[in-house]
């Protein structure tokens, strides 16, 4: 932690310090969770704990491909803002721009910033007390900006700690479309980014994000989401683990108004010893809302993943309609996944489902695509990408669909 | 075409087919008949390459291959077709596009490039009409959502676009209507040529009336006990099975 401490926040809003003070007297009184953690049972974060990163300036980074096809991307290296390498639109009644530049002059950002932050989880403190900088997005009443809007989380070092921050807020009937993707440049190792975002989706506002994480090996991240829906709204995640060493996801969202939507997509394909975990909490407040929930793993090698959703109903929710799905592939006998789908329904009138499956590949299929002369490994590739296909048909922009993919297909074309 | 001798197979420790004998010219259409249990879907499995049957004994030699020696997949290339009795649905793998799969790879192996995007979609325009499929079949999944009938009807379109030389049809005709029958009937007998060879499995003599065989054999206890013409197939029919028991009862004595 004390690389942290060191860290010089006077540049920041009053208002920011304040916070910050505050978060960081929350983190004397928490610990970091063990596996006696109900909520970490299944992810062993001692790499992490015993671990020493520090926080990392730098500007250059060679090699990275930022293919951002749109009028809006920002850039972030270890958490901190690349004016140079990001570019956005002006446009009125829309305002992107860094974190720490829209703390200065945003009235949006400081009546609602950290309001939404957990206020007994050790890392999203500590991303309150320690972080950075981030992607500030706000889409003032009936802003529609169609065109996506791109953020890079980029780490590059070694024992690197990034500590990024978003914030979104669109307000009543605005829409927007949001591709986060993390990614590592090739010559870091050992990086750890805690990463946070609160996002706020207000009356008939519409918003999807797609989250792509791929920062390769021996990474470690810790990404919350907080978003919290007011009536009529409709909100869509689509959460793509491509890469990264131990990655866990903290999705908690809330339906603060009625007829709200909500998609939850999740999609992990796993490889090498890779572990994830992905948890999520949908909060049925208010009656008449729906949530749909689809997660998918695929494992191979080695590697492990979680998946512990949780959709609690509350007594005044009726007519609440949830479902929820996870679905898993094991590829080989030595790959594992702990799946555990929860419903906890306090009202009486409700429409509310989960499953969890996890197998292998169909035989029967199988057999059938090669009886038909499909060699075994096209065979089995083609229904790998049959099996992430529906959660790939989510992905609202058609270029982060293509990407995903082109990856699915380029690295299932050879499992034996 | 194929010559199976003294062939036996077994499954879970139990043996299904006992000494099994067979041979098929191109130009000819098999029937293979006999009760439940007896090993027809079995011969139809070991043929296409299910690796759950273990051969214990004998040979299958395919144009001059030993076919046993082969993988599913080589088999199909190498001109093997099953109809399935029960076609798998796989959601999410498009119809079209994995026979393009199957059948460039196959030219791959052969060392001819792909078939042209033109060529493959006039192919499947004239095998979905040969099977009333019209437009059933584009976009979408392998027999995903089909009926009974559209899965079997499926099948022959699959047949139609991969020409094989040895159609293996297994039970193709169980849960059919009558049109849909007819419609089967229809593809398989438009299919056939001089090149050709087909092995019509069933229970029942229904589908013989549509595709008329050069031989009908009777499998009993995992070995063909009688064979005979087309009028085999109507005395079975008329007269059941005991009495193939009783005959081939008193030939085991």
């Amino acid at each position: 932690m004390n690389a942290f401490e060191k860290q010089d926040f006077s540049f920041d809003a009053d208002f920011s310090i304040a916070i910050r003070e505050k978060a960081v007297q929350k983190i004397k009184a928490l610990d970091f969770p063990t596996s006696k953690t109900e909520y970490w049972k299944y992810t062993r974060i001692n790499k992490i704990v015993r671990a020493s990163f520090s926080p990392f300036f730098t500007e250059s980074v060679a090699e990275i491909n930022l293919s951002a096809p749109s009028k809006n991307c920002l850039v972030f290296i270890n958490g901190y803002f690349m004016a140079d390498l990001s570019w956005t639109e002006a446009k009125d009644r829309i305002h992107i721009s860094s974190l720490s530049e829209a703390k200065n002059n945003s009235a949006s950002l400081q009546e609602k910033f950290d309001s939404l932050t957990k206020q007994d989880e050790i890392f999203a403190q500590i991303n309150t007390a320690y972080h950075q900088d981030g992607a500030f997005i706000h889409l003032e009443r009936n802003a529609n900006l169609e065109d996506p809007i791109y953020v890079f989380h980029i780490t590059d070092g070694s024992d690197v700690m990034a500590t990024p921050r978003n914030f979104i807020h669109l307000e009543e009937g605005s829409q927007a479309k949001v591709v986060i993707k993390t990614i590592s440049t090739n010559t870091s190792e050992r990086c750890l980014v805690n990463l946070l975002s609160e996002v706020f989706v207000e009356k008939n506002a519409h918003l999807e994000i797609n989250k792509i994480q791929d920062e390769g090996n021996y990474k470690y991240q810790i990404a919350t989401e907080q978003v919290r829906q007011e009536g009529n709204s409709y909100f869509k995640i689509n959460t793509f683990t491509l890469s990264g060493e131990l990655v866990r996801n903290n999705l908690n969202i809330s339906l603060n108004g009625e007829h709200t939507e909500t998609f939850l997509n999740g999609l992990y394909p796993l490889k090498g010893k890779q572990h994830v975990d992905n948890h999520t909490y949908v909060l049925h407040r208010e009656p008449n809302c729906v949530s749909h929930e689809l997660y998918k793993g695929i494992l191979d090698d080695t590697s492990t993943a979680v998946f512990n959703g949780k959709v609690y109903v509350h007594q005044d929710a009726q007519k609440t309609n949830a479902y929820q799905s996870n679905a898993n592939i094991v590829l080989t006998d030595t790959a594992s996944i702990n799946s555990k789908p929860e419903l906890e329904i306090y009202a009486d009138d409700v429409k509310c489902s989960h499953g969890s499956t996890t197998g292998q590949l169909d035989e029967e299929a199988l057999f059938y695509l090669r009886a038909r002369g499909l060699s075994k490994k096209t065979a089995k590739a083609v229904l790998v990408n049959a099996f992430a296909a529906d959660v790939i048909e989510h992905i609202g922009i058609e270029a982060v669909r293509n990407e995903i993919e082109t990856y699915i297909d380029n690295n299932y074309k050879g499992i034996a | 075409m194929i010559k199976i001798e003294n062939l036996h197979a077994s499954i879970n420790g139990n043996e299904i087919l006992k000494g099994l004998s067979l041979e098929i010219n191109a130009g000819e259409v098999h029937a293979i008949m006999g009760p439940n249990g007896s090993g027809k879907s079995t011969l139809a499995s070991v043929l296409a390459g299910r690796e759950e049957y273990k051969i214990t004994e004998g040979s299958v030699v395919f144009n001059g291959d030993n076919l046993l020696d082969m993988e599913a997949e080589e088999r199909a290339r190498a001109g093997v077709f099953l109809a399935f009795q029960y076609p798998v649905e796989i959601p999410g793998v498009s119809n079209i596009n994995f026979l393009k799969t199957a059948i460039n790879e196959a030219r791959e192996k052969e060392g001819i490039g792909p078939m042209s995007a033109k060529e493959f979609m006039s192919k499947v325009k004239k095998a979905s009409s040969l099977v009333e499929l019209d437009g059933k079949l584009a976009n979408r999944s392998v027999n995903e959502g089909f009926s009974g009938g559209e899965k079997k009807r499926n099948e022959i379109f699959q047949m139609a676009m991969l020409e094989p030389k040895l159609s293996i049809l297994d039970e193709t005709d169980s849960g059919l209507d009558i049109d849909a029958l007819r419609i089967v009937a229809n593809g398989v007998n438009t299919l056939k040529t001089e090149e050709n060879a087909s092995i019509v499995i069933t229970h029942y003599q229904r589908l013989l009336d549509y595709i008329v065989p050069d031989y009908v054999h009777v499998l009993y206890q995992g070995k063909i006990v009688k064979t005979g013409g087309k009028e085999l197939a109507l005395e079975l029919e008329e007269r059941g099975y005991d009495w193939i028991k009783e005959e081939s009862a008193t030939l085991n004595v």
